[in-house]
C-alpha cells in the first residue's frame, strides 16, 4: 500500500502542490494525469522522496523518510522522464548498475532476460549513448525492472514508479512498456504512472487520480475520471470522450495490436 | 514473471567487460613488476644494475657503493614513483566519477593547486605553530597541510559546480582556474617572505619531482595514499551509481551523501599525499582513466584498481625517461608528464568536444 497525506510541495515562494493526498494499491497500475505544469512530475517525486515536501508518505507502512536508500531500493524502482549517463557504458552495463543495491545482485541472467522484456534483446554490447531517444529510455526501464524484478516478495508488494514512460516512444513501444507495466500490477506489484496520452491511460489504469493547478481534481476508476466535465475542466480545454470525428483519419492505440500486420 | 533462467558458466554477457577488466588487471600487475625492476636497474650511475639486481633479489651480498644506490636511492625513489603514480591516477578516477566528467583532474582542476598551497603554508609558516604541535606532527606537517589544502578545494570547487545533483563543467573549470589563481597568489606571497633555506625547500619541492625521495619522506607520504587506496573499493559501486546521476544513484540504494564524502576524502589525502612528497605533476590522473575507460569500460570496480596498476607503472616509465634522456643530469618527472599528458589532453578534446557541452 502506498499512501500520501497532506503533501505540500514548495519551489522557492510558489506552492506547486497543495495539501495533495493520494494512495495507490499493489496489484493495480494508478495513473497520475493533468495538464502540463499541474504538479505531476512532482507528486511523482514527492512520493518517491525526491522532492523535499510536508506531509506523510507511507510505502508499504513504512514512513519513507526515515528508510535508508537501499532499504527503498529493495522495494521500488524509480524511472525518471530522462536519465543522462555520463561514462561510455555498454547497454548491458546501465542494466547492471539496476543490480548496485545487492537485493537482487549477481543474478546476471536477470540482465538479458530484462532486456529481452523492454524488446532490446541484442543491444547488451551496444553503446547507451549511440542509442536513439526512445531506445535508451527502454534501456533505463530495463535497468529499473532488474532492480526489482519480482512483482511481490514475502516481505511485501514491490512497487514501479514511472515518469511518463512512454512520452519518447513510438505507438508498437508504448503499447509494449504498457503491457510490461500491466504486468507487473497483474502479478502482485503496484505501478504508480505520471501520463501524458489519456488514451493509453484509458486502456491501462485502474485508477487514476486527476491533478490540475497542484490539487487533486478526483481519483477514481477510469470511467469515472475521462469524462468530458472533469476533463474539459481539469485541462482547460472542451474534449468529447468515446466521440469519432465526422471526417478525417484518426489511430487509437486501442485498436493497435503490437507485432501483427 | 518467470525467474530469469541461469547463465552458463564460462559464457559472457554481450556488453559485460569484467572479465576483460579482470584479464587487464593481471597483464598491468605483469608491467608494473616490469616497470619497478626496470627502475631498480636504470640510471645515472653510470654502471647497468641489473646484474647487481638479480644477485641482490637472489641474496648475495653486494659491494657498499651498489647497496647504497639501490637500497638507499633507487628503492625509496621506485616505491614513491610507483605510490605517487597510482595515488594520482585514483585521484582523478574517483573526481571524473564524483564530478560525473572525464575532465576532472585534480592538477586541472585546481585540487592539486590547493594541496601545494598547504604544503607551501607549512613549509613557511609551521615554524610559527607552538613547539608541541610541532612536535607531535613532525615529518607529517607538510603532507597533512596539503591533505587540508586539498580537501578544502575539493569541497568548494564541488558546491561551486554542483546544483540539484548536476554538475556543470564550464563552473567546475572556471571555479578551478579562480580557485587555482588564489592561491597562487597567496603562495607567491609566502614565497616572498620565505628565508633561504625555505626557498631552498619550496625551490626543490615546486619542481614535479620525485628525485629527492627517501626512506623518510616514503614514510610521511605513504598512510595517507594507503588510506585512500583502503578506501577506493568501497565508493566503487556508489561512482557506478552516481553515473545516472544524484538521484537516480539514491534510487538504486546507493548512500549518496556518504559515497560522496568518502570521495573528497579520498581524493584529498591521495592528491594531498603525493604532492606534499612530488609537488605538481600533471596528466597522470586524466591520461590512466581515460585509456582505461576506452580499453573496459568506466565500471569503476575495475577502473579504479586498473588505475592505480597503470598509473603506478606510468609513474615509474616516466622518471625511467627522466633520468637517462640527459643522463648523467637528470629532467624534472613533472616536464615528461607535461610532453606525454598535454598532446594527450587535445586529443580527448578533439575527440569529444562534446564534453563540454554537458
Amino acid at each position: 500500500m502506498l499512501r500520501a497525506e497532506n503533501i505540500t510541495v514548495h519551489f522557492g515562494r510558489r506552492t506547486v502542490l497543495h495539501d495533495v493526498s493520494f494512495d495507490a494499491k499493489p496489484g493495480a497500475l494508478t495513473a497520475i494525469v493533468g495538464p502540463n505544469g499541474s504538479g505531476k512530475t512532482t507528486l511523482l517525486k514527492a512520493i518517491t522522496g525526491e522532492a523535499s515536501h510536508d506531509g506523510q508518505v507511507m510505502l508499504n507502512d513504512r514512513d519513507i523518510t526515515s528508510a535508508k536508500p537501499w532499504e527503498l531500493a529493495a522495494i521500488r524502482g524509480v524511472l525518471p522522464q530522462a536519465t543522462p549517463l555520463a561514462f561510455p557504458f555498454t547497454v548491458s552495463e546501465v542494466v547492471r548498475l539496476g543490480l548496485i543495491s545487492g537485493v537482487t545482485a549477481d543474478q546476471a541472467a536477470i540482465i538479458p532476460a530484462a532486456l529481452s522484456r523492454v524488446g532490446l534483446t541484442d543491444y547488451g554490447a551496444r553503446f547507451y549513448q549511440e542509442l536513439s531517444g526512445g531506445e535508451q529510455q527502454r534501456v533505463q526501464l530495463a535497468r529499473v525492472l532488474a532492480q526489482v524484478w519480482e512483482p511481490i516478495s514475502e516481505a511485501g508488494p514491490h512497487w514501479l514508479f514511472l515518469d511518463e514512460p512512454v512520452s519518447a516512444l513510438d505507438i508498437a513501444h508504448q503499447l509494449q512498456v504498457m503491457k510490461i507495466a500491466r504486468d507487473f500490477a497483474n502479478a502482485g506489484g503496484g505501478v504508480v504512472a505520471v501520463m501524458h496520452d489519456l488514451n493509453l491511460t484509458a486502456m491501462f489504469a485502474d485508477q487514476i487520480a486527476l491533478i490540475s493547478d497542484g490539487r487533486i481534481v478526483a481519483q477514481s476508476t477510469p470511467d469515472e475520471i475521462l469524462t468530458n466535465d472533469l476533463l474539459s475542466r481539469a485541462y482547460n480545454c472542451a474534449v468529447q470522450v468515446n466521440t469519432p470525428p465526422p471526417s478525417g483519419t484518426y489511430i487509437l492505440p486501442q485498436m493497435a495490436t503490437m507485432g501483427a500486420h | 514473471m518467470a525467474m530469469a533462467t541461469e547463465v552458463p558458466r564460462g559464457v559472457y554477457l554481450a556488453g559485460d567487460r569484467s572479465h576483460q577488466a579482470n584479464r587487464l588487471t593481471g597483464a598491468l600487475l605483469v608491467v608494473l613488476v616490469a616497470a619497478v625492476l626496470a627502475s631498480l636497474a636504470i640510471g645515472a650511475s653510470g654502471t647497468s644494475l641489473w646484474s647487481t639486481l638479480w644477485a641482490f633479489l637472489r641474496g648475495e651480498d653486494l659491494s657498499l657503493r651498489d647497496r647504497v644506490v639501490l637500497w638507499d636511492i633507487r628503492l625509496p625513489r621506485t616505491l614513491m614513483g610507483a605510490l605517487v603514480g597510482a595515488a594520482l591516477a585514483v585521484s582523478g578516477a574517483i573526481m571524473q566519477g564524483l564530478f560525473r566528467n572525464p575532465l576532472a583532474d585534480p592538477g586541472l582542476i585546481g585540487v592539486s593547486a590547493g594541496a601545494g598551497f598547504g604544503a607551501i603554508v607549512a613549509i613557511v609558516l609551521g615554524g610559527l605553530l607552538p613547539l608541541a604541535l610541532q612536535d607531535v606532527l613532525g615529518y607529517y606537517l607538510v603532507p597533512f597541510a596539503a591533505f587540508l589544502g586539498s580537501w578544502a578545494s575539493t569541497i568548494i570547487l564541488y558546491r561551486v559546480s554542483t546544483r540539484k545533483g548536476h554538475t556543470s563543467v564550464a563552473t567546475m573549470l572556471l571555479a578551478g582556474i579562480a580557485l587555482g589563481a588564489l592561491t597562487g597568489a597567496i603562495s607567491g606571497l609566502l614565497v616572498y617572505i620565505a628565508d633561504d633555506a625555505q626557498l631552498r625547500t619550496l625551490t626543490f619541492w615546486g619542481m614535479g619531482s620525485i628525485a629527492g625521495a627517501t626512506w623518510s619522506k616514503l614514510l610521511t607520504a605513504a598512510p595517507l595514499m594507503i588510506v585512500a587506496f583502503i578506501a577506493a573499493p568501497f565508493i566503487a559501486k556508489g561512482l557506478n551509481g552516481l553515473a545516472l546521476g544524484e538521484t537516480a544513484a539514491s534510487h538504486m540504494g546507493i548512500a549518496v551523501q556518504r559515497t560522496k564524502n568518502t570521495a573528497i576524502l579520498a581524493v584529498a589525502a591521495a592528491v594531498g599525499s603525493a604532492v606534499a612528497v612530488s609537488g605538481g605533476i600533471g596528466f597522470v590522473g586524466i591520461v590512466v582513466p581515460h585509456l582505461l575507460r576506452l580499453a573496459v569500460g568506466p565500471d569503476h570496480r575495475y577502473l579504479l584498481r586498473n588505475s592505480a596498476l597503470l598509473g603506478a607503472a606510468l609513474l615509474l616509465v616516466a622518471d625511467i625517461i627522466s633520468r637517462v634522456v640527459i643522463a648523467p643530469a637528470e629532467l624534472p618527472i613533472g616536464i615528461i608528464m607535461a610532453v606525454i599528458g598535454g598532446p594527450f589532453f587535445l586529443w580527448i578534446l578533439l575527440r569529444r568536444r562534446g564534453i563540454l557541452d554537458m
